[in-house]
């Protein structure tokens, strides 16, 4: 090769070696361009219903974001179901990626499979075969309370379902890169189970488990699909927006919007942030110590 | 001898193994454990998914209505009828769900490439980003390329009155804005599947490539190529039969010549015809079962969890 053509070479490369960054910011773009219209126009100054055309800066959805009863009720119902299905989903979900992360056990991947099965099931089959299921089962009373009677509690009982295997599978990847250890000293010490686990295995998984409840957290909120067919007549955020498409979404949805994205960012963020940072102030403890024990030590 | 004497070879491998610890053997409650912490998901799983499933193909054997109760009767009809009846909705869902995954992975496999290879510090940065249209709730966001792709909007509306297109132009209500609805709402699925796969390749075979005189091309076709194709078939899956069952995109970006399988299964829901409902619905699940079985079998289920983790 002479050396010109080297040179030619290492100037070819250095100019290809643009494509792919830029095509990724591209990209990125391309994903996020609808929600940055969708924030935009949560400011726009539309004069009526019907956000379509540009009329100019205004902080009036803000001012108004709850002018619509109707929308209002329909975001209340969808925080309350979200939180609802988070809390449950995680405790039950957690205990699942322990079992699978922690122990060997027989039917192990027959409940892997059922899992896999779990997340990758089309939401229409999910939505239709629980609607007719809640609908056999639409009889049962406990009490005065039907429990499977379509609405609330329904919807409820479906994101539970497909938050558990989301929930499970975030916090058994964490405990799988846990040192297991750690538990048998605790039992060594002659700690209870229980206190094994609530001392040493809980902490431990904690980063796994918050991690696994905004993932619940945030499917139950965005779900659409699921929640159309087994809903009765309880109307969430997603179905209330879908809904008002047809006459056109007003305003307050794009702000509503907006500020469950930066909310969501929020969340992602400190939980992010958060074992970091516990970690950091561990550190600082103990270099603390051993601070303080190296004086006491050069003073005695 | 004596005892007091130099121990044999013996006594010392005796001494070396561990003395059996009874408190070390599995005793019978912590053997249980898995079991007792698995069994309230596996029963939710069991009773609010698995159950409702074959429920829902013992009603799609159903004949009757509502209002007469539905009775069992080996109806099959459900099945031919449905599938003669709306043909064209399956062979649409088929199309614009194949063109769609396509679009998605062609799109995608550069994106976690590129990652997964030159991201350095930063790759849970990059995948972040991809992942961002999560924190919008997928109706909103469809919602909002209605609003771009509007015949006089932001996008098409600017370039007609630079003349760049003619006045009779438009996106909505065709195939295209259904597809690429499809191809968007699915991209961020298709992504990270590939880049698990990507990620895990050492970055050495891709040197050794290069030290064996191979062009990148070669490199890539022989080496990276190979071995991403889990995370393609993974991708596939948890794309291609998804994609297949939506309606949402049909509904606000297509026109009535566009409707899928899943606007049909919405129709039928809306007016109780549960039987028909459910046979049209199982014939996705089927189709989901043959390839989720075939994958799992060959593929194992870790790599799908690991994209879904990380959701």
């Amino acid at each position: 090769m002479s050396k010109g053509a080297a040179r030619e070479h290492v100037a070819s490369q250095k100019w290809t070696r643009f494509i792919l960054p830029v095509y990724y910011w591209l990209v990125v773009a391309y994903l996020c361009s609808p929600i940055v219209v969708m924030i935009a126009f949560g400011f726009n100054n539309v004069p009526g219903r019907v956000n379509a055309k540009w009329y100019g800066l205004t902080l009036n959805w803000y001012r108004d974001l709850f002018s619509s009863p109707g929308l209002t009720r329909a975001l209340l119902t969808t925080l309350l179901l979200a939180t609802m299905a988070t809390v449950i989903s995680t405790v039950i979900g957690a205990f699942l990626g322990l079992a699978m992360g922690r122990h060997r056990f027989v039917g192990a991947a027959l409940v892997g499979f059922v899992m896999f099965l779990a997340i990758s099931s089309p939401e229409i089959v999910d939505g239709s075969s629980q609607l007719v299921w809640y609908v056999r089962l639409s009889k049962v009373s406990i009490g005065p309370i039907h429990p499977f009677a379509l609405g609330f509690p329904t919807i409820l009982w479906s994101h539970v379902m497909f938050c558990i295997a989301f929930v499970a599978i975030t916090v058994r990847a964490r405990v799988a890169g846990l040192d297991g250890s750690l538990e048998e000293a605790a039992q060594d010490l002659f700690a209870t189970p229980v206190k094994t686990f609530t001392k040493v295995t809980l902490p431990l998984i904690m980063p796994g488990v918050m991690a696994g409840a905004l993932l619940a957290f945030a499917l139950s909120i965005d779900d659409f699909v699921i929640s159309s067919f087994v809903r009765g007549h309880t109307v969430t955020f997603p179905i209330w927006v879908y809904g008002s498409a047809k006459v056109g979404i007003p305003p307050q949805v794009n702000v509503m919007g907006t500020l469950l994205f930066v909310g969501g960012l929020s969340a992602a963020a400190v939980s992010a942030v958060l074992p970091k940072f516990s970690q950091w102030r561990a550190g600082k403890r103990l270099e603390r110590e051993r601070l303080e024990r190296a004086t006491a030590a050069a003073a005695g | 001898m004596t005892g007091g004497s130099v121990p044999t070879v013996d006594e010392i491998v005796k001494a070396g193994t561990p003395v059996p610890d009874r408190r070390r053997k599995p005793r019978l409650t912590k053997r249980a454990a898995p079991y007792g912490l698995a069994f309230p998901a596996m029963f939710w799983l069991g009773f609010f998914f698995l159950i409702p499933i074959i429920w829902m193909f013992v009603v799609s054997l159903n004949s009757g209505t509502l209002e007469t109760g539905f009775r069992f009767s080996w109806n099959w009809a459900n099945y031919t009828n449905g599938l003669t009846i709306f043909k064209t909705q399956y062979l649409r869902a088929l199309l614009y769900a194949g063109v769609g995954t396509f679009g998605a992975l062609v799109i995608a496999y550069p994106i976690a490439y590129w990652i997964a290879f030159y991201g350095g510090k930063r790759k849970s940065t990059y995948l972040f980003l991809i992942l961002l249209p999560f924190f919008v709730s997928f109706i909103i966001r469809t919602i909002q390329w209605q609003f771009i792709l509007a015949d006089n909007g932001i996008v098409l509306g600017t370039l007609k009155s630079l003349h760049l297109l003619p006045q009779s132009f438009h996106i909505l209500s065709t195939q295209w804005a259904v597809m690429g609805g499809l191809m968007y709402n699915f991209l961020p699925f298709t992504a990270l599947p590939l880049y698990v796969a990507l990620e895990r390749i050492e970055p050495s075979l891709l040197e050794a490539g290069k030290d064996l005189y191979a062009n990148k091309v070669t490199t890539f076709l022989k080496v990276v190529w190979p071995l991403s194709l889990p995370g393609v078939f993974a991708a596939f899956l948890l794309t291609f039969i998804p994609m297949m069952g939506d309606f949402v995109n049909a509904e606000l970006l297509g026109g009535p010549s566009n409707r899928m399988i899943g606007n049909i299964i919405v129709t039928q829901f809306q007016n109780t015809y549960y039987p028909q409902m459910s046979a049209l619905s199982f014939v996705l699940m089927a189709g989901l079962l043959i390839a989720a079985v075939l994958y799992a079998k060959f593929l194992g289920t870790e790599d799908v969890f690991e994209a879904a983790g990380r959701g």
